[in-house]
């Protein structure tokens, strides 16, 4: 994916996918995301919709609060290895950095969401302990983390793996505080996000047309497709209070611009490739 | 994470999905409906060498196909549909139906059941070595009309003479209902409609009746919907499911059919045969995303998934096209 211009941006409210790197060095964070405070101030904001952004540390916390953001999210692993590779510090010093930005957070009211990575599987390690998931989880939620979005950061989770990690952070974190952040490396984000639900969880991350793909699996898809989500919701009777037809719409938007294919199934059977 | 999905009525999970939601919801175990845990084996039948070759525009030599159900003979799978019977005229892409039929290695334990629309296919099929067959219905007026050129009815009443004559041979037969969750021409189609054509082939003889999602529309609710009316009239043991992945449904379609009891999956590898009536969308789900997840599940399919694999790569390159499967894409290696 090249570089996206800042008026592309603006129109997509793509400042959310400020939060889909966080492998990324800095300099690459840098080149892509260095817009970020135009983003955050041209978009515009619509009532009742909220526009959280990643803030790795003080640092990342204090520009965004500068710039508007008036929701943050902070990125935890249940995999030390990948702690250590991607952000260059274990768990428990990230943790630590997290404590810093969710209380500067609360004292200005500023609303922080948790994320866990690695909640499946790792690319490094290979198997995660649920218990481990549900460990970093507890402790997102008990500093102050409002919600915890759980990441199959390589996709390689099944409804089997899917439902033995629930259980075991359901145990720490109550299921109304729970997400599910899924992702299609091997085709089974909709079947795992369908035991989420059936487990109780009504929180799900996804990514219009299924937007950044694998950097552990060369080719590979990535985030799931918010399209083919909702056809799955929609088509279960569950309200989301999305229109699926403007979600297209913003998918083939971004799709021409990036000058690529879209990864949602929905939008390829509506007839809406490049 | 472009978009968080709140869900904006919780308590719409359950009332709106039926009985069997709540039941799930409170579950000590998932995928425990009514006390009833997933199968502990699940029965993959691959479509590929038939259905999945028979959708591609590329048509493949004989050798190749014969070798593409040998690997996948290898890769454990059970059932293999190799070709069918229908008069070339129509599917010149199965017009080497009867080299293949004599071609392929016959592994003991593998059947190779081939498609048969008639009588006259049904006679060439026993006369090439066929030991099992397939028929097909459809579960949409206007679909059994506009590709077969008759109604339902009389298309059950061209499968009796087909019925009668395997029998006296001994030759089990296989029903496929098409449509089984919509219709390109009708749109919506009723459950009992399926629900009636499924027992209309499963009285007639049928040893198991394949449901198919022919255009992929489905989603877990309406597979529910489905095969609540179906089990009624058809014993679930009986049942198969056959989904297409054209709006990416197909993984969780079939994960609530196994949650139903259904234990008999239909898919492709490389989910070869892309959909007819949605152009350069997908069609048929891919075999190795269906054995990753049951295995994931802890499920027995007797299939080695890297064998499977192969196959999958082999007849990807003699297609010159990229594999419809996920796993097969994806080389993160764990």
């Amino acid at each position: 994916m090249g570089n996206v211009p800042t008026t592309v941006k603006h129109c997509l409210s793509y400042e959310q996918l400020i939060q889909d790197y966080p492998w990324l060095t800095r300099w690459l964070l840098a080149e892509k995301m260095a817009d970020h405070t135009d983003v955050l101030r041209g978009i515009q904001r619509e009532p009742h919709v909220r526009y959280p952004v990643l803030t790795p540390n003080m640092q990342g916390f204090q520009d965004a609060v500068a710039a508007g953001a008036t929701e943050v999210a902070v990125f935890g692993s249940a995999s030390e290895t990948f702690s250590k590779k991607n952000i260059n510090c274990s768990i428990d010093e990230s943790m630590l950095r997290f404590e810093e930005v969710i209380k500067s957070a609360k004292e200005r009211q500023i609303p922080v969401r948790g994320y866990v990575s690695c909640a499946l599987g790792c690319p490094h390690e290979g198997h995660i302990e649920p218990s481990k998931v549900s460990q970093v989880a507890k402790r997102l939620y008990e500093m102050g983390c409002y919600e915890i979005s759980l990441g199959d950061t390589i996709g390689v989770g099944t409804p089997g793996s899917m439902f033995k990690m629930l259980q075991s952070v359901m145990n720490e974190v109550p299921t109304n505080a729970l997400a599910v952040h899924c992702h299609d490396t091997y085709g089974q984000a909709l079947p795992n996000i369908l035991t989420a639900l059936q487990m109780g969880v009504s929180v799900v991350d996804s990514a219009v047309a299924g937007l950044g793909g694998c950097p552990y699996a060369q080719g590979s898809s990535g985030n799931v497709s918010t399209e083919d989500v909702l056809y799955m919701l929609h088509g279960m009777g569950i309200e989301t209070g999305v229109n699926l037809t403007k979600v297209l719409e913003a998918g083939d938007f971004i799709c021409n611009a990036l000058r690529r294919g879209t990864n949602s199934r929905v939008a390829q059977a509506r007839g809406r490739t490049l | 994470m472009a978009a968080v999905m709140r869900l904006v009525n919780r308590s719409v999970l359950g009332p709106a999905m039926g009985q069997q939601y709540v039941a799930f919801s409170s579950a000590a175990k998932a995928g425990v409906r009514a006390g009833r845990a997933l199968p502990e084996k699940v029965k993959i039948v691959e479509v590929g060498p038939r259905d999945g070759l028979q959708n591609e525009k590329t048509i493949v030599p004989t050798e190749t196909k014969i070798h593409l159900i040998d690997m996948l003979s290898a890769s454990g799978l059970s059932v293999i549909e190799a070709t069918s019977f229908v008069s070339p005229k129509w599917v010149p892409q199965m017009a080497d139906q009867v080299e293949v039929m004599k071609g392929i290695d016959r592994k003991p334990g593998v059947s190779y059941p081939v498609l048969t629309p008639n009588l006259k296919g049904f006679q060439a099929a026993v006369k090439a070595g066929a030991s099992e067959v397939a028929i097909f219905g459809a579960a949409s007026e206007l679909f059994s009309k506009k590709n077969i050129n008759c109604s339902v009815d009389e298309s059950l009443q061209r499968f009796d003479e087909i019925m009668r004559t395997a029998k006296e041979a001994g030759v089990p037969v296989r029903g496929y209902v098409s449509c089984v969750l919509g219709c390109p021409y009708e749109g919506m189609v009723a459950p009992e409609k399926v629900a009636h054509v499924a027992k209309r082939l499963y009285s007639m003889g049928c040893y198991e009746i394949s449901l198919g999602d022919t255009i992929g529309v489905g989603t877990p609710g309406s597979m529910i919907k489905m095969l609540e009316a179906v089990s009624r009239e058809v014993p679930v043991n009986a049942l198969a499911v056959h989904c297409h992945d054209t709006y990416g449904q197909a993984l969780a379609n079939i994960l609530v059919a196994l949650q139903m009891g259904i234990s008999v999956v239909d898919s492709s590898v490389a989910g070869l045969g892309g959909c007819p009536y949605a152009n350069g969308a997908s069609g048929n789900v891919a075999t190795e995303d269906v054995v990753y997840m049951l295995h994931g599940l802890g499920i027995q399919t007797g299939v080695d998934l890297s064998k499977l694999m192969d196959a999958g790569a082999f007849i990807c390159r003699t297609l010159n096209r990229k594999t419809s499967s996920k796993v097969a894409q994806a080389t993160c290696k764990l």
